[in-house]
């Protein structure tokens, strides 16, 4: 009998500090949504009325069109050279036993825990040296800020491929072989399969996290050049309107498409 | 199918010698066992079969040619996984049919040699599953359909039983044996499992230590061990530490006088063979060894009883008798008589 209260107990706690977590996350982008609709200049409560003219207003806004594109733009092109770079990073790591083998991996997932402000200040510095040394345009190119792009990638590639190649049997690319496939088909065939799951689902947060960047951001971006997280970091210096909220919601809703659509090749709960 | 001929083959990692100058002729259609303790060197010597592990020293010829320099690929040896090793997101169609892709096969003779290698394990029909919807059984049988389905010179086992449950060994072991036997498959498997390895082979080879210790028939190997480490390994052995005085003469640690056969004078031990020492309640007469003993020690095994009986303060000797009507049923305690004719016992000088 007392089993059975503390039991049920336990699972009106847990259930409690589930929602109080959920709630946690969910309740500021509720209220994000819910703003992108009011009708009023000034967010205030309750709202006057609603309306899409905020949705139309973007539009209106080259700036926001601008960095949209461009933040889309670079998000792209670091995932794909962060997955050239950081599946062949994981495949070593996991494969090879090497002296620095430890450090190295860590060095990868280093700019997960570098603060964003600390890896721009860096990469600024960075991009003043090589460009005084070898007399060529650095600060402020688009490439640089792709290059910046590229390793807030890396960490999450390296981790998710090295977690999907920790489920794949070696036996299966040693019976591969023994079957008459050289490693380039062994790789093709048994390998590239096992860590797709890893390489999507490491893409895909790249790419989030490339979108979404702000603060190493502001020091690779040039005059005329503005990520999204920066556009809206400006336009809100100078005005609070739910323009703001309706951009907003576009991302959320992007960024929801594109783990609802993933999910749907490779479940996100396996891998993350 | 082909010969298969390993030779002086040896593998050193440092200092440290995995296998250490191992020959072996395993003839068109035999059943070998490669047979030893974990660490032994029988995995690495299968390994360097397949071609997965480069030798320091030796050769590797399949069918007459010889093959320590081809890749694992180009090798001609159907492998079976102590994993089985299947690849998970293929069917089990598709893995059967690996192989014959890899060998650029017609479509139409692909589909049809799938069929057989399927057909020939009792899984036809089961094609279109994926591996993890199959018992544990069903995935070593698609494993060896796979292997088989390449038609290879040689097929390797690497201990492709051991993932099984007892009862399920059993029977995977005789229909492995028959369907090899069938086709007259050359065969090296690589076992710990003693019984496994008697039941399954032709000829059996044991390990130990990177080095082969012996080579031979269940009955060469059981009744004729070569070492001290085959005496025990292979069957059991109670061993004895003592003396040879002459050869014939042996003296325990504790003081007791044997008739044995054969042995030079020195450090020695002598094995004996738990069912090949007589017990009873009164004296053994005709033995050339008779002993009195007290039991210190029963484990009933069911179908064997094992009595562990001291002679002396420093010898303990183990008997093992059937569990009959009728037989002894000794106690804890209880003073008993052993014995056993001199040729028996095996003398291994250290």
């Amino acid at each position: 009998m007392i089993a059975v209260v503390r039991r049920r107990a336990g699972r009106w706690a847990l259930n409690g500090a589930a929602t109080i977590s959920l709630a946690y996350i969910l309740l500021p982008l509720i209220f994000v949504v819910w703003l992108a609709f009011f009708r009023q200049e000034i967010p205030s409560f309750p709202p006057e009325g609603y309306s899409l003219k905020w949705f139309a207003a973007i539009l209106d806004q080259r700036k926001f069109v601008d960095g949209f594109s461009l933040s889309f733009q670079v998000g792209v092109l670091a995932t794909v050279a962060g997955l050239a770079l950081g599946v062949p990073a994981a495949l070593c790591l996991d494969r090879f036993d090497f002296r620095l083998r430890g450090p190295l991996g860590n060095l990868l997932l280093m700019p997960l825990v570098v603060p964003g402000v600390v890896l721009g200040t860096a990469m600024y510095v960075f991009h003043v040296e090589v460009e005084n040394g070898l007399d060529i345009d650095v600060i402020g190119t688009f490439y640089a800020l792709v290059g910046g792009h590229i390793v807030i990638v890396i960490p999450w590639v390296v981790r998710l491929v090295t977690a999907s190649l920790a489920g794949l049997d070696r036996a299966t690319e040693e019976a591969a072989q023994n079957l008459g496939a050289n490693p380039w088909i062994t790789f093709r065939r048994i390998t590239l399969p096992a860590i797709r799951p890893g390489m999507v689902a490491g893409a895909l947060f790249g790419f989030v996290a490339s979108f979404g960047n702000l603060e190493m951001s502001l020091f690779l971006v040039g005059p005329g050049r503005t990520t999204l997280p920066i556009v809206i970091l400006q336009y809100l210096e100078w005005k609070i309107d739910p323009t703001i909220a309706a951009v907003s919601v576009i991302q959320i809703l992007l960024i929801g498409a594109i783990m609802l659509i993933t999910d749907r090749y490779v479940k996100l709960a396996r891998v993350v | 199918m082909a010969e298969l001929g390993i030779r002086n083959l040896a593998k050193r990692y440092g200092d440290f010698y995995a296998v250490r100058d191992v020959s072996l002729d395993i003839a068109d259609g035999e059943f070998l066992v490669l047979l030893g303790p974990s660490g032994c060197g029988k995995t690495t010597t299968l390994r360097m079969v397949a071609g997965f592990i480069e030798p320091s020293a030796g050769h590797v010829a399949l069918g007459g040619s010889d093959v320590t320099l081809l890749p694992p690929w180009k090798r001609n040896a159907g492998m079976v996984f102590q994993s089985y090793a299947l690849f998970p997101h293929m069917t089990v169609a598709q893995n059967v049919a690996f192989g014959l892709e890899m060998r650029k096969l017609p479509r139409v003779e692909i589909g049809k040699r799938v069929e057989e290698a399927l057909a020939l394990v009792r899984l036809g029909g089961y094609g279109g599953r994926l591996p993890r919807q199959l018992s544990g059984g069903q995935q070593q049988r698609v494993a060896l359909a796979r292997a088989l389905a390449i038609r290879p010179g040689v097929l390797l086992l690497d201990e492709p039983l051991s993932n099984l449950d007892a009862k399920l060994r059993q029977e995977v072991r005789v229909e492995i044996r028959e369907l090899q036997r069938q086709l007259g498959l050359t065969t090296v498997m690589v076992t710990h499992d003693q019984e496994e390895a008697l039941t399954m082979a032709d000829r059996l080879v044991v390990m130990n230590e990177g080095s082969v210790c012996q080579v031979g028939s269940q009955r060469d190997l059981y009744e004729r061990p070569a070492t001290r480490f085959v005496a025990g390994f292979v069957g059991r052995s109670t061993f004895l530490a003592g003396t040879v005085e002459s050869p014939g003469r042996f003296r325990t640690d504790g003081g007791l006088a044997l008739a044995c056969t054969g042995g030079t004078p020195g450090r020695a031990v002598l094995a004996l063979r738990p069912e090949q020492v007589e017990i009873a309640a009164l004296p053994l007469g005709g033995l050339d060894n008779r002993l009195a003993g007290t039991v210190e020690f029963v484990s009933y095994l069911g179908s064997l009883i094992d009595i562990h009986v001291r002679l002396s303060a420093a010898d303990r000797l183990v008997v093992q008798v059937a569990n009959r009507e009728g037989g002894l049923a000794p106690d804890v305690g209880q003073p008993v008589h052993v014995g056993w004719p001199a040729s028996v016992g095996q003398v291994f000088n250290e």
